[in-house]
């Protein structure tokens, strides 16, 4: 009984517990239970149940309901389905003058809306590579071909790398010195001279329209959400859903309305990219101070005025930080884009992942990460960018970097006139450096792997299957093992200890939507995939983190590792582990632990870091010893951070799990890539991630529940 | 006289949904405390004053009395829920957006006590951001943001961003920053609250310093009573609301209206604040000695030429021309005399 009052929580913790577990031995497993056929699979079989709701037929394996709930949400994919396709052939005929044809032509208002849509991101796109690598179809965008075809001159020649990358290096020099003129300069250079240039100047015209939509867009909306609660209001749910939606969920239905192509990917990117840009925006906004505002305002600031020159430069921190979450998005996506036809690295990349060519896949995937690293710095070093009132200066000086990029187009054009005479019959490398005919280390990359595999063959195969027999099964078993009613009742009961009835409710409504859905089995398998992953991350995560906070010289050592890990586009990870343990959830599972220790690390450092110093020297006066401190001390003050990078390691986790369907597994990953390649795949895809956004914010749910309480009890925040 | 340049009747500031209802309804009898029952807040309760030409109103009050509030009310930051102001007889309350942008761009400049610079801009950039606003093309509004920055003696550091000055520093921007479209009427808001003393009297005196150049109307907020009595023309003394007492610095250290002035009185050294034409009486047929005092010196300066005196001593005007007396026993009196409850 002393027990009992002095730790109320403990005992209501054990109680669900013991719930839990009684529920799970009370309802037994019935006879007929298979995984695979767990649950519906569209497939027609006698010994399937069905019912019919609005119109569509959903079949399914009826089992009692405490072991599994019966899939009522079963008729939402195919509705969506149903509703998209209505949408895009029926739904508003309407006659629109087609320029080709010269006649008017019915069709309906949202297949004409995308296909303009379509159009303008085609325009936008080729435009900037042709200036970039050269072509006709800007040109037949204001003429027509039989116009191009009576004048081969008017051909977009595409400019010689020697061109871009001197450019480069002058606006890198213009926004940010010289330290970020000589990265521009080598980076590109190292692009060019390795092979990789037209596939990394494709992507780079994806990025270069991508990201400043998305940036304009996200701005836009998060202004909108500032000066208007209902706005905010409307945007909040969407903004939550899409940031634990994993990616190329949204791939599907985008597929439908879309089309293949790199303008597809370009409207994909802009769904995926608002809206960390919208939060982040928002973000900023709100922190600005109230007297900056009447500052602004008594100075004689219009509406506008104010919202430009006031409130969006003193939130830049913030907005910056968006513009960043932009640029790395779209690399991730420049990547993922490739499944529906997106032309550049990404390509180069999944095709390299297919051959299991280790050496193309790193080069490849190095030059995503040089680009994104280049363009965050110089939109940085642009936010920043200072005027000068004072200098008297004249017309060269004030023109030096126009003038001296007008003397590198003429010798760039030069050089490649010199070069097509020199190699003659050959390519001309002064011109372009053709892809794989560059310098590779592609050779010693693979022989380095294909050498440790042949090394620790013996090693690597018993690891890998004592892991598999011995602790990934066994898991996998348990998780399946539950029956639904006692999951619903452990998630719902955390969420009331944690929460309060609010919370319980929240969380109670996320798991029914994956409970009815047709996956319920898939998202078990994918929670434990991911379960695993966050464990063994954030025990790496954490260790490492304390280990380096001891040594200042460590902690930004241990940072800038984490930036690095972080803006390499995540397929790459797939590939050494694919090789090494082959198509097992072992490589998928090693894949998400090198993803998801990335934040579990650095937040740790930062939490550990957050503790005031003024802490720091008042337990040092106390007279405790280094352990002490770090127990007593920092890791108390630092937890709830730290539990900020737990959820950030289970998205992370997630994701990876989901990608990991590349490679092989049983989860609702596979289903997103099967759904990929289904003509009726958009709606099966969109609800396969919405389940997969909803586990990862049952988790966010009740982990920021836990940590606002914990801020608010230590009075920090 | 001519027209007052503030001009402020009955005004009222609550805060709560249903405001204006509530006043309405109150008629003009307004009880803070019913107010609260009903979920509203009253900020400023029937503020009626006027500030004339080159008068400094030094708004005095402890947090919460809605000195602020007042000062956002006659800028226009907020709407005041009742009342009416006019500024330079134009009634503020019933301007439209444009031609509030309008008075603020060419009549106002305010100054805040976390000295509200643009972290994004320079010092030169912060003091004529106002006159870009206004549409100065940049090379005039940069020459003249040069001047304003020595004018508050900065020069040498218009490269500076805000982060890398000292608060007193900073807010010699802001004080450059709301003078650069030389306004008429300025407004300044706890300027000096967040510094330290030491840079505080330092700002103090540079301030009254620039206020002798430039003649503004001004309404300052403090709620530090010496920096009131040091600065003022006249003082307005706030609490919940209301203004208990709007007089001269003299006035209310001699003759507090209720028992909240009253306190704030008590400390003060008189003959630190109060002149001589404070406490002087009407010429007598006293044989007077050679000795003269002006009537605008401070007690202090003056007190030991009058007290070594055994006659009374004649105060004179500007013109030399004698305009009352003073005897050694009023002086003592008023230094150490007349105190209440002073044990």
């Amino acid at each position: 009984m002393e027990l009992l009052k002095k730790y109320p929580k403990l005992f209501q913790w054990l109680f669900l517990l013991a719930v839990f577990f009684a529920l799970c031995f009370a309802i037994d497993v019935p006879e007929t239970y298979k995984f695979i056929r767990g649950q519906a699979e569209f497939v027609k079989d006698p010994n399937q149940s069905a019912f019919v709701f609005l119109g569509k037929e959903v079949r399914y394996y009826a089992f009692d309901v405490f072991w599994r709930l019966p899939p009522l949400l079963g008729w939402l994919p195919i509705w969506i389905n149903d509703s998209l396709f209505f949408l895009m052939n029926d739904w508003m005929p309407m006659e629109f003058w087609n320029e080709d044809t010269q006649e008017y032509k019915t069709r309906p208002l949202v297949l004409q809306i995308t296909r303009n849509l379509t159009a303008f991101m085609t325009f936008l796109i080729e435009l900037i590579r042709e200036i970039l690598l050269g072509g006709l179809e800007t040109i037949v965008a204001f003429t027509s071909w039989d116009w191009i075809d009576a004048n081969p001159w008017a051909e977009l020649p595409g400019l010689p790398w020697t061109i871009v990358a001197a450019g480069s290096a002058i606006l890198a020099y213009k926004l940010g010195g010289k330290g970020l003129a000589l990265y521009a300069l080598l980076s590109m250079t190292y692009i060019s001279i390795f092979g990789q240039w037209k596939p990394s100047m494709q992507t780079l015209s994806f990025i270069l329209v991508a990201a400043p939509l998305s940036f304009i867009f996200g701005l836009g909306l998060g202004v909108a959400a500032y000066k208007s609660k209902r706005v905010e209001k409307a945007l909040y749910p969407i903004l939550l859903v899409m940031q634990t939606m994993p990616q190329y969920a949204v791939l599907v239905p985008a597929l439908v309305l879309f089309g293949v192509g790199d303008h597809a990917a370009v409207i994909i990117t802009m769904i995926v990219a608002v809206p960390p840009m919208i939060l982040l925006t928002l973000l900023g906004l709100r922190a600005v101070p109230p007297e900056v505002i009447e500052a602004g305002r008594m100075s004689g600031c219009s509406n506008w005025q104010l919202m430009s020159k006031v409130l969006i430069p003193t939130a830049r921190r913030d907005i910056l930080i968006g513009v960043n979450q932009v640029i790395m998005v779209c690399f991730s996506m420049a990547v993922i884009s490739a499944f529906i036809g997106a032309k550049g690295l990404g390509f180069n990349l999944l095709l390299a992942l297919n051959q299991l060519n280790i050496g193309l896949a790193l080069e490849a995937g190095l030059c995503i990460s040089l680009i994104a690293i280049l363009l965050d710095k110089m939109s940085l070093a642009w936010a920043n960018k200072q005027v000068d009132y004072f200098g008297n200066l004249n017309f060269f000086q004030r023109n030096k970097n126009s003038l001296f990029f007008g003397v590198i187009v003429i010798i760039g054009i030069l050089l490649a006139y010199f070069g097509s005479i020199y190699f003659k019959d050959g390519y001309n490398y002064l011109f372009e450096v053709p892809h794989n005919k560059g310098i590779s280390t592609a050779d010693f990359w693979n022989k380095g792997v294909d050498w440790i595999f042949d090394t620790f063959f013996v090693y690597i195969k018993a690891f890998n299957t004592w892991l598999i027999v011995d602790v990934l099964q066994p898991m996998r078993a348990l998780y399946l093992r539950m029956p639904a009613v006692a999951t619903l009742v452990l998630v719902v009961g955390a969420g009331y200890l944690i929460g309060g009835v609010r919370s319980a409710l929240v969380v109670c409504g996320l798991t029914l939507f994956i409970a009815l859905s047709p996956w319920w089995d898939r998202a078990l398998v994918t929670t434990y995939m991911a379960t695993f992953g966050v464990l063994v991350s954030c025990t790496i995560g954490f260790t490492v983190g304390t280990l380096c906070f001891q040594n200042k010289h460590s902690t930004n050592f241990m940072l800038n590792v984490c930036d690095i890990f972080q803006t390499f586009p995540s397929f790459v990870y797939l590939i050494p582990v694919m090789m090494l343990f082959g198509i097992t959830d072992t490589s998928v599972l090693i894949a998400v632990i090198v993803y998801a220790t990335i934040p579990a690390t650095r937040y740790t450092i930062e939490g550990l870091r957050s503790v005031p110093a003024g802490l720091h020297d008042a337990a040092t006066m106390s007279g405790v010893t280094k352990f002490q401190r770090l127990f007593k001390i920092e890791f108390p003050l630092a937890f709830p951070h730290m539990m900020l990078g737990l959820n950030q390691t289970i998205v992370f986790a997630l994701f990876m799990v989901i990608i990991g369907a590349f490679i092989g597994t049983e989860d609702l990953g596979q289903y997103i890539l099967k759904a990929l390649s289904d003509k009726k795949g958009a709606g099966i895809g969109l609800t396969l991630g919405i389940c997969v956004a909803f586990i990862g914010l049952i988790f966010d749910n009740l982990i920021r529940t836990w940590v606002g309480q914990r801020k608010k009890h230590l009075g920090i925040d | 006289m001519s027209e007052p340049v503030i001009k402020c009747q009955s005004v009222y500031k609550i805060f709560g949904a249903n405001a204006e209802r509530m006043l309405k309804e109150a008629n003009g009898n307004v009880d803070a405390k019913t107010f609260q029952e009903n979920g509203c807040i009253v900020g400023v309760n029937n503020a009626s004053f006027e500030v004339s030409k080159g008068e400094m109103l030094v708004v005095m009050g402890l947090s919460g009395s809605g000195k602020s509030t007042l000062l956002r009310c006659i800028s226009r930051l907020t709407d005041a829920t009742g009342g009416k102001i006019f500024i330079e007889g134009q009634d503020l309350l019933n301007l439209n957006n444009k031609e509030l942008i309008d008075l603020r761009r060419n009549k106002m400049g305010m100054v805040f006590q976390s000295f509200a610079l643009l972290p994004h801009k320079t010092v030169l950039e912060n003091i004529a951001f106002p006159l870009q606003i206004k549409g100065i093309k940049t090379e005039d509004s940069i020459n003249k943001a040069m001047d304003m920055v020595k004018l508050v003696g900065l020069d040498g550091r218009e490269n500076y961003f805000p982060r890398e000055l000292s608060g007193g520093q900073q807010q010699r921007v802001g004080i450059a920053r709301s003078l650069a479209v030389e306004p008429d009427i300025w407004f300044l808001d706890e300027p000096f609250s967040a510094l330290d003393p030491l840079i505080r009297k330092e700002m103090q005196d540079e301030f009254l310093r620039l206020q002798e150049k430039l003649q503004k109307t001004i309404m300052f907020i403090t709620h530090d009573f010496d920096e009131a009595l040091k600065l003022a023309d006249r003082i307005a003394i706030m609490k919940d609301g209301i203004i208990e007492q709007l007089d001269t610095p003299a006035n209310i250290v001699l003759n507090p209206a209720t028992e909240y002035v009253r306190k704030f009185t008590e400390e003060v050294p008189r003959e630190k604040v109060l002149l001589i034409k404070d406490v002087m009486d009407e010429i007598t047929s006293d044989n007077m000695g050679d000795i003269k005092v002006s009537k605008d010196e401070i007690i202090e300066n003056v007190a030991e030429k009058i007290l070594t005196q055994e006659k009374t001593v004649a105060v004179t005007d500007g013109k030399n021309n004698i305009v009352g007396s003073i005897n050694p026993a009023k002086i003592i009196n008023t230094v150490f005399g007349g105190r209440k409850n002073n044990h």
